[in-house]
C-alpha cells in the first residue's frame, strides 16, 4: 500500500499528510482547534454533545480502513486531515496547462482565485451544521438523529479540510480566512455566511432531507468539479470529501422516499386514492404529495442559484487556470480546452426564455447546473417509482430552471414551474400553490415530535429498508444519556 | 453454484462511489442501475464499506451468473435464493476450518443480534496481508510445562479491520494447509487506536504454524489471510451478559470480548462470567493480567486441576456450582454463552448446563436451540 493511506491517530489531530513533520502548519491547526472546538459546542447540534452516537470514522483512506463504526460522543469525534491516496505522475487534465505536471504548490498568479474557491467552498460545511443544529429535538427515529450527527460531523470534517489547504498552502491570509470560517454564522444578520441558501433555517426534517437531496447536491457538484483540479492536493481532499458526501446524497434521497411511501401506505389504508385531497390525508399525520412538491420546488430553485451567473468569466478563468474542471472532466472526450468550443445556454432575452449558444468557456457554470439538474432527476424519478409501485396518480417533477430565481439570467423575470414566462402579480397569486405556504409549515411543524424509542418511527416516515452497518431495527443507533 | 454479487437498485442512489472505489472495473451503469460484472469481480470487498446505503452487500448464491443486462432491467432484486447466513470466509479451507470449529453448536450458528458486520476475506493466499511482528512474549511461567505466547502483528498501512471473536489465517512457509488463530486483542487494537492486532498460540510439539508463530523474532513479517468468521462475534449492546467457557488458547477471544468492554467502561448494564479451565494457574495464559481486571467488569472462575494437594477441579464443576447464578442468566433473553477451547470440554459444558436446567426447571436443549437461532450460543472448538 503506497504512503499516506495510514492515518496517524496518535496525535491531536489524526491526518494522513504527515502533519507530525511539519510543525508550522501543526502549529497553526492546534491553534485554531479550540476555537473549533468551541464553535462546535456552540452551534453544533444542540442537547447531543454528551449523547453516544453510533458514528462512521475513517482509520485509513483506502477502502478497507475507510468505515469503522462505534459509538463516539461527537466533541471527541475523530476530525482530521484526510486526503485520498496521491496518484504519482499526475497531469493536469484540462486548461491552458493541460498535460503538465499537477502543482503540489500553488503558483503565485492564483493565489486569489484559489484562495477564493477553497473559502467559498469551506464556507458551505459548517453553515449547513448551523443551519440543522436544532433538528435533534424532533428526531422522527434514533436511526435519523444518528444520520443527522453523521452528516454534522462530516461537514465539520470537511470544514477541516478546507483549514487545512488554507493554512498549509497560503499562509497568513489563509489563517485569517481560516479563523473567519468560525466567526461568520447562517441567518446572521452581520456576519452572514456566504452563499444565499446556506442562510436559509432548516426548520423540519423535510426541508432536512430536501436540503440534504437538493443543496448538499450542488456540494458534490463543485466538489467534482474541483476534484478534477490541477493543484493536487484540492484534488485529493475533495475525493476522499466525496466519498464521505454520498452519505449525506443518500440521507437526502432515502430521506424523502421514506416520507413518500408512508404517505402512500397510509393513504392506501385509509383507502384515499386522490394525492389532492389534502385535507383527508393530513388527517392520517402523514405529508401530502402536493406540500412535498412545493417544498421541492423551493428547495430545488433556491439551489439552483448557488450556480452562479449561467455565464461566468471567473469560471472561464478557473477553468483556464487548471483550477476547477467539468464534472467529472475526465471522463469527457474532447481536448479539455475549449477554446473553441460553445455550449447551449437558456437565457433571457427580450423578458423571454431562449436558448444561445455561448462560448463554452463561459458557460462552465451553466453546464455544471445542467448535470446537477441530470443527478437530480435520477433521484426524482426513484421517488416517483415508488409512488407508482403504490398505483397512487401522482408524479413530483422538477421545476423549470427559471422558477422562483434570485441569481442568473432568471432573476429578472418570473416564471411558472412549466417555465412560461408570466408578470409578477400572476406569480404572487400563484406563491402559495408553488411554493411551501405558511398552511404547509404549519402542519409539517406540527408533525415534528421526537420519537427516541430504539427501533420506532414516527408516522409520517417509514422505516429504511436496512440499518446503518446492517443493524437489525432495534437497534440503538444514539444512546441518549442524561 | 456459485456467489454472485449484487447490487439492490431499490436501495442504491447511483452515487458511483462504488464504481470510483473498484479498482479492476468490475462495477459499471448505465441510466438505470449500477451493476457488478461477475465475469470480473473478484470479492476484494473493497466497495463494501465506502457505499453509504448498503446496496453494495448482496451476495446470491446462483446456478448461473445474472448477466449485466439482466442487472440493468432490475428495478428490485430478483427473489433472494432460500435464506443463508453471511459467509464465514470465502476460502474453502478457512470455511471448512470454521465449519468443523463450529459443529459443537449443533446447528447452524448466527450472530449476535447487534454484533458488528464483520468483514470477510480481504486477504486471500493470492495476496495476503503483510504484518510484522512487534511483540512476542511468553505468557505462562517458563516452569510449565505448557508454551503459551502472546504475538503482536502490526499491519503498518495496510487496513485490516477485525471484530473480537474472528480469526486470521497463517500459512506457515513451506505449508499447504492454513491454520486459523482468534484474535485476542480488541476491535481498534492491542492499544487503542493502533493498527495491530493480538493472538494468542500454544506451542504444539510437531505443530508447523504454532512453532513457526512462538519462534517469530521481532520484526518478521508474516503473510496473514482473512479476517474470517461471521458468527462467533460479541454482541455491541453492551447490556447483554457474556458467559465464556474455556480452557487454554481457547481464551483468546474472551481476552478480545473483555478488552472490548473494558474500554466501553461507563456503558452499558451488562456483565462477563468467565469460566476459564487449566492444569495449574502457571499454565494458565494471561493469569496475572487477568487479577487486574475488575470484578464489577468479570465475574471470573478459575479453575485447575492439577494443583497439589488439591481436588481436581473442571470448569463443568464450578459451572455446576455457580447453577443458581448460571440459571438466572439463562432466563435472561439477554444472555450470549460462548465455549472456546478443546474439543474435550464441549460434552463436560453440555452435561453441565443441562443438569442446571434439571435442577431449575429449564429446558435447556430447547433453549440451546433457540439460543443458537438468536445468535446466543456458540461453539469454537479444535
Amino acid at each position: 500500500m503506497p504512503d499516506g493511506m495510514n492515518v496517524d491517530y496518535d496525535g491531536l489531530i489524526p491526518n494522513n499528510v504527515g502533519l507530525a513533520e511539519d510543525a508550522r502548519v501543526k502549529k497553526a491547526l492546534e491553534t485554531w482547534h479550540p476555537g473549533y472546538i468551541d464553535w462546535w459546542k456552540d452551534m453544533g447540534p444542540e442537547g447531543f454533545q454528551e449523547a453516544l452516537v453510533y458514528l462512521r470514522t475513517a482509520v485509513s483512506v483506502d477502502p478497507k480502513g475507510w468505515a469503522r463504526f462505534d459509538y463516539v460522543k461527537m466533541p471527541e469525534y475523530k476530525w482530521g486531515i484526510l486526503l485520498a491516496p496521491k496518484v504519482e505522475n499526475r497531469l493536469i487534465g484540462f486548461g491552458q496547462h493541460k498535460g503538465e505536471p499537477a502543482w503540489q504548490e500553488i503558483p503565485g498568479e492564483y493565489r486569489g482565485m484559489l484562495r477564493r474557491l477553497m473559502v467559498i467552498q469551506g464556507d458551505t460545511e459548517p453553515a449547513s451544521v448551523e443551519q440543522q443544529r436544532h433538528l435533534g429535538k424532533t428526531a422522527p427515529s434514533l436511526y435519523d438523529l444518528r444520520n443527522l450527527f453523521q452528516v454534522n460531523v462530516e461537514e465539520g470534517r470537511h470544514l477541516w479540510a478546507m483549514v487545512y489547504l488554507l493554512q498549509k498552502y497560503l499562509g497568513k491570509d489563509g489563517r485569517e480566512e481560516a479563523e473567519e470560517l468560525l466567526n461568520r454564522r447562517s441567518g446572521n444578520a452581520d456576519s452572514p455566511r456566504m452563499l444565499g441558501a446556506f442562510n436559509e433555517a432548516t426548520p423540519d426534517w423535510v426541508s432536512f432531507f430536501m436540503f440534504t437531496f437538493f443543496t448538499d447536491r450542488d456540494g458534490k457538484m463543485q466538489l467534482e468539479a474541483l476534484a478534477q483540479s490541477g493543484f493536487d492536493p484540492l484534488s485529493r481532499t475533495c475525493r476522499f470529501m466525496l466519498t464521505e458526501e454520498a452519505h449525506h446524497m443518500f440521507v437526502g434521497e432515502t430521506g424523502v422516499q421514506r416520507i413518500i411511501e408512508r404517505t402512500c401506505e397510509a393513504m392506501k389504508a385509509a383507502g384515499i386514492s386522490d394525492p389532492t385531497d389534502v385535507e383527508r390525508i393530513r388527517a392520517l399525520g402523514v405529508v401530502d404529495l402536493p406540500t412535498l412538491q412545493r417544498k421541492m420546488n423551493l428547495h430545488f430553485s433556491l439551489t439552483l442559484d448557488l450556480f452562479g451567473n449561467e455565464v461566468s468569466t471567473n469560471a472561464a478563468n478557473a477553468y483556464n487556470a487548471g483550477m476547477k474542471g467539468r464534472y467529472r472532466e475526465d471522463k469527457i472526450e474532447d481536448d479539455h480546452r475549449l477554446l473553441d468550443a460553445t455550449y447551449p445556454v437558456l437565457r433571457c432575452i427580450d423578458g423571454q426564455i431562449a436558448q444561445e449558444a455561448v462560448p463554452a468557456l463561459s458557460a462552465l457554470n451553466m453546464r455544471l447546473r445542467d448535470d446537477y439538474v441530470q443527478d437530480c432527476q435520477g433521484g426524482v424519478n426513484r421517488w416517483n417509482k415508488a409512488i407508482e409501485k403504490a398505483g397512487i396518480q401522482f408524479r413530483l417533477t422538477l421545476p423549470h430552471v427559471a422558477f422562483n430565481r434570485r441569481i442568473g439570467e432568471f432573476s429578472r423575470l418570473h416564471a411558472d414551474p412549466e417555465g412560461r414566462v408570466i408578470d409578477a402579480a400572476t406569480f404572487a397569486a400563484n406563491h402559495d400553490r408553488w411554493l411551501p405556504n405558511a398552511d404547509d409549515n404549519l402542519y409539517i411543524t406540527g408533525l415534528m415530535k421526537p420519537v427516541d424509542a430504539a427501533g420506532a418511527y414516527a408516522g409520517w416516515i417509514a422505516a429504511p429498508k436496512v440499518g446503518i452497518d446492517n443493524k437489525p431495527g432495534h437497534f440503538e443507533y444514539v444512546k441518549i444519556w442524561n | 453454484m456459485l456467489k454472485q454479487h449484487l447490487i439492490d437498485p431499490e436501495i442504491c442512489i447511483r452515487c458511483n462511489t462504488c464504481e470510483a472505489t473498484c479498482t479492476i472495473g468490475a462495477i459499471t451503469h448505465d441510466d438505470n442501475n449500477y451493476v457488478v460484472d461477475s465475469s470480473i469481480c473478484n470479492a476484494c470487498m473493497d466497495c463494501v464499506a465506502p457505499c453509504p446505503t448498503g446496496a453494495i452487500d448482496n451476495w446470491f448464491q446462483v446456478p448461473a451468473a445474472f448477466s449485466l443486462e439482466e442487472q440493468f432491467s432490475w428495478s428490485e432484486l430478483p427473489p433472494r435464493p432460500a435464506e443463508e447466513a453471511a459467509p464465514d470466509a470465502l476460502d474453502e479451507q478457512a470455511e471448512a476450518l470454521i465449519a468443523a470449529a463450529h459443529a459443537g453448536a449443533g446447528g447452524k450458528a448466527r450472530a449476535p443480534a447487534s454484533a458488528s458486520k464483520p468483514r470477510v476475506n480481504l486477504f486471500n493466499r493470492a495476496a495476503p496481508a503483510m504484518a510484522k511482528v512487534v511483540g512476542n512474549i511468553r505468557v505462562t511461567r517458563a516452569e510449565s510445562g505448557s508454551d503459551v505466547h502472546h504475538i503482536i502483528l502490526d499491519f503498518g498501512a495496510t487496513a485490516f479491520p477485525v471484530l473480537e471473536g474472528q480469526s486470521i489465517g497463517v500459512t506457515p512457509p513451506g505449508a499447504a494447509e492454513m491454520r486459523l488463530y482468534s484474535i485476542s486483542s480488541a476491535r481498534d487494537g492491542e492499544r487503542p487506536n493502533t493498527n495491530n492486532l493480538a493472538l494468542t498460540v500454544k506451542r504444539v510439539e510437531g505443530g508447523l504454524a504454532s512453532n513457526y508463530l512462538c519462534d517469530l523474532p521481532i520484526g518478521a513479517t508474516v503473510p496473514v489471510t482473512g479476517p474470517f468468521g461471521a458468527t462467533f462475534l460479541m454482541p455491541d449492546d453492551s447490556d447483554t451478559d457474556l458467559v465464556m467457557i474455556c480452557t487454554g488458547t481457547g481464551a483468546a477471544p474472551f481476552r478480545g470480548f473483555t478488552e472490548r468492554r473494558r474500554r466501553l467502561a461507563q456503558q452499558g448494564r451488562g456483565r462477563l462470567h468467565l469460566f476459564f479451565g487449566a492444569r495449574t494457574p502457571e499454565e494458565l495464559p494471561y493469569f496475572g493480567p487477568l487479577q487486574k481486571v475488575p470484578a464489577a467488569l468479570l465475574d471470573q472462575h478459575l479453575c485447575f486441576s492439577r494443583v497439589p494437594e488439591k481436588p481436581r477441579e473442571y470448569v463443568q464443576h464450578r459451572m455446576l456450582a455457580e447453577g443458581p447464578a448460571l440459571a438466572a442468566l439463562l432466563r435472561k433473553p439477554s444472555t450470549h454463552i460462548y465455549v472456546c477451547g478443546l474439543r474435550g470440554l464441549e460434552a463436560g459444558v453440555e452435561e453441565a448446563l443441562e443438569a442446571i436446567g434439571r435442577e431449575h426447571g429449564i429446558d435447556w436443549p430447547g433453549l440451546r436451540g433457540q439460543m443458537r437461532e438468536q445468535g446466543r450460543y456458540h461453539v469454537e472448538t479444535y
